[in-house]
């Protein structure tokens, strides 16, 4: 028989999520079957029927790779990043948000309180003249009803419980999950833990499909609507901000694909502590100024930098949350 | 009094958790809907560049981002004060019929046929795509994964990325087609429409034409007498991109229609203390509970509503199945949720012959795309029909176009009170007193949910395996009863 090792047991979950990690599964199109032949998906509550109870009730790592995506915004991500550390032999954090925060990150520029408020009393189309606000118990006639505890801050999940891989990417690339599923399942050794796997160690910058002229420099920075994109040159060089300088390849250039410029969702390269002062770094280099105080202008035309530097990492940056 | 948890609700876009109170006899008391997450877009997109929105917004969903990055985008051409030109517009919505095509298939193949192919009783590890499979056939199988697969190819051509599409820039788009690409648009568009045809043909023949179906669509527990609500063009026919919304009453009177400028005259939002999801209501009626009926503000955002409020569709093939459908179900407007299945079909066939007259359009090759921006940013509404249901992006800015509000009204919250009181009444129709509550009559319970969500068809129900769920009845202080396991 040629079934000799045992299927993998494969669960995927999404926290605070989106769905589009989900997806980037399901992308895999016709390869399904071959996902299928060699592994039994036990928990994926977007196509499984699976209840948490079931999960509670498996033995501890009963579970060969947990795909966890989405991040961790409430007492029910919490709960499940612990509960599938402890059944799942590997824990991956698959996919922004799990990996750094993502895009619901930025909701760390804000408190918990001005959120609500925001949301339940002030949206232009809200009415609520009695202010309610969601609460994680509440009574009505028949009962106590409760709902998960709004934190907060958004966290990683590495922020939260121990994690074994990173696989980076708004959403990941499915062709780089097929490569990492594919390695298992033939056996190979796998990178020691904590690694970023599915993604490249070097920038967007080292091959994008983009020219560049090395010595071209600017003096003004532009927003993307302000210039006529040639669909050619580097966007930096064309004076847009692009953070392909301080991200990690690996996503097959989609955004550039698209002419648009790089936003970061693979986030910055092993070692990099400050994704954010290293961009203000690489943009200062390509100004065409000597002056401080000229290119502190020029630097002053870069709009919401906070916003673009950690458009997908600010709960695992040093800045952590809005300043004061 | 008995209360019966189902947490998490699974296969639906998100998280949910349904809570059934029973009374002493065992009848269905009440029923509660919750939804445990929010994530506060609204705030959080303020102080980003306007420009930001349409690829920012679009992370609200992963299985509709398209939807959110569209009326982002229009939204934030709104905010310059400009059209995009006749290209970009054109691109824009071959670019959302495909859009549609690769969500409405997914979620017939991968959710709603099951149901009806393999039987709302059958064993819940067969009831779902390999189910499926398995019962008409491997050939089937792939053929429905490649035609998602070209709808993926052709965002993912137009937009960098299948899922995180990055197409829109204010006042039109970044990518033209050239020559090539639209001829392999058309080639592919015509199999769109000859796999929507074979699509509705599997519907007739394993639906319509079972007596048991069609019973239990028009007379099951799964009717609600709503109001409707949909994107309308000049015409008054359906249209998913562009558009006024129309709003017709349970007895098919128009009770509105207005340009996206004017949603905040017709449309509120109430909010309750034990969900994170707000209730969306006609504000002119006003919120009166969950109630259904004429005098209720409560209203559906479906294929279904779309239908309803439409006077017809706007290609074809098209409108022979919306004759045909409304002549089966007894006129217009219809109230059989389990319709809303055979509306989207009905509707992916609209797709598939609207994405290939766009792509036969001699203007869709065009190299105008983007329009002049003068104006000086501020305020900006954009509205498209997603496929869960109208989808409204309202942005205010500074005048550098930095974002200092914004309010977004989404398509599935639409449905969140109607989707509340169809849970309850199909548990109220199933579960009696001494209803022995079969794996089946979860199912059943579980249908009038599935209907209104075509969002997360495309993972759903795709994988084989056991479907376990539990049920779990405890007393009102919490004291566990009696557990229900099936699968």
């Amino acid at each position: 028989m040629e079934k000799s090792n045992p299927k993998l047991k494969l669960a995927v979950y999404w926290a605070s999520a989106c769905g589009g990690c989900c997806v980037s599964v399901l992308d895999v199109h016709e390869k399904l079957y071959d996902i299928l032949s060699a592994a039994d998906l036990v928990f994926w509550p977007i196509a499984l029927d699976t209840k948490y109870h079931d999960v509670e009730e498996m033995p501890d790592k009963n579970i060969d790779i947990t795909l966890f995506n989405g991040a961790v915004r409430n007492s029910e991500n919490e709960k499940m990043a612990r509960l599938l550390r402890e059944k799942s032999k590997i824990l991956v954090a698959y996919g922004s948000c799990a990996h750094l925060g993502g895009i619901p990150g930025l909701a760390n520029f804000s408190t918990k309180e001005d959120i609500l408020r925001r949301i339940y009393s002030e949206c232009e189309s809200v009415i609520n003249p009695e202010g309610k606000t969601p609460l994680p118990e509440f009574e009505v006639d028949e009962g106590i009803l409760d709902i998960p505890e709004f934190y907060n801050d958004v966290r990683a999940l590495s922020q939260v419980t121990d994690v074994d891989y990173f696989i980076p990417g708004c959403p990941p690339q499915t062709e780089r999950l097929l490569e990492v599923f594919n390695l298992i399942v033939a056996g190979a050794e796998l990178p020691p833990k904590g690694s970023v796997i599915g993604a490249e160690n070097k920038t967007q910058c080292d091959e994008c499909i983009r020219k560049r002229t090395e010595n071209k420099r600017i003096k003004k920075f532009y927003r993307p609507w302000e210039i006529n994109d040639d669909g050619v040159t580097c966007f930096l060089e064309q004076g847009v901000l692009c953070m392909g300088p301080v991200t990690r390849a690996g996503c097959g250039y989609r955004c550039i694909k698209g002419n648009a410029p790089c936003r970061g969702c693979y986030g910055p390269l092993t070692g990099v502590t400050d994704p954010g002062a290293k961009m203000m770094a690489a943009i200062a280099g390509v100004v065409d100024e000597k002056d401080p105080e000229e290119i502190r202008k020029i630097l002053d035309d870069v709009v919401d930098p906070a916003g673009l530097f950690y458009r997908f990492s600010l709960p695992v940056s040093l800045i952590r949350r809005k300043i004061e | 009094m008995k209360r019966i948890t189902i947490d998490p609700i699974t296969r639906l876009e998100g998280h949910g958790k349904i809570e059934i109170f029973l009374n002493d006899e065992g009848e269905v008391n009440n029923v509660y809907f919750q939804v445990p997450e929010l994530r506060g877009f609204e705030k959080f997109c303020e102080g980003r560049p306007v420009e930001e929105l349409p690829a920012i917004t679009a992370k609200i969903c992963g299985v509709c981002p398209g939807c959110h990055h569209m009326a982002s985008g229009k939204a934030v051409d709104a905010v310059f004060g400009v059209e995009p030109p006749p290209t970009a517009k054109k691109l824009r919505e071959l670019f959302y019929m495909a859009h549609f095509i690769h969500s409405h298939t997914a979620h017939f193949y991968a959710l709603a046929a099951p149901d009806f192919v393999l039987g709302p009783h059958a064993p819940a590890a067969k009831r779902n795509i390999v189910g499926l499979i398995e019962k008409v056939g491997r050939e089937i199988g792939t053929e429905v994964i490649k035609q998602r697969r070209f709808a993926q190819e052709i965002q993912a051509l137009l937009g960098g990325h299948q899922t995180f599409v990055v197409m829109n820039i204010p006042g039109g788009v970044r990518r033209g087609l050239s020559e090539m690409e639209r001829d392999d648009i058309v080639e592919k568009a015509k199999g769109f429409v000859g796999f929507a045809q074979f699509s509705l043909k599997i519907f007739e023949d394993f639906v319509l034409n079972n007596k048991e179906y069609v019973d239990l669509i028009i007379n099951g527990p799964y009717s609600l007498k709503l109001h409707s609500m949909g994107l309308v063009d000049a015409n008054n026919k359906v249209n998913f991109y562009d558009g006024k919304v129309r709003v017709v009453d349970t007895e098919g009177k128009e009770l509105c229609k207005y340009s996206p400028t004017e949603y905040l005259d017709y449309v509120a939002e109430h909010v309750e203390p034990w969900s994170y999801l707000k209730f969306p209501f006609l504000k002119k009626i006003g919120w009166k509970g969950f109630i259904d009926g004429q005098a209720s503000g409560v209203y559906h955002a479906t294929p279904l509503s779309r239908l309803n409020v439409a006077d017809g569709m706007a290609t074809p093939l098209a409108q022979i199945e919306y004759e045909r459908m409304y002549n089966t179900l007894g006129g217009k407007p219809a109230h059989v949720t389990l319709a809303m299945h055979w509306a989207r079909l009905i509707e992916l066939l609209y797709s598939a012959e609207r994405l290939l007259e766009l792509a036969m359009d001699p203007d869709i090759t065009g190299t105008e795309l983007r329009a002049k921006l003068g104006a000086i940013p501020g305020e900006g509404v954009g509205i498209v029909e997603a496929q869960r249901g109208t989808l409204t992006h309202h942005y205010w800015t500074d005048e550098k176009g930095i974002v200092t509000k914004a309010n977004i009204i989404v398509g599935t919250t639409n449905n969140n009170a109607a989707i509340c009181m169809s849970i309850k009444k199909a548990a109220q129709g199933l579960i009696k007193k001494g209803t022995e509550v079969t794996d089946g009559v979860l199912n059943m319970i579980e249908m009038a949910f599935r209907a209104y969500d075509p969002c997360f068809s495309c993972a759903t129900h795709s994988l084989p395996g056991k479907m376990p769920m539990i049920l779990e009845i405890r007393s009102a202080d919490g004291e566990l009863l009696e557990r229900i396991k099936r699968g």
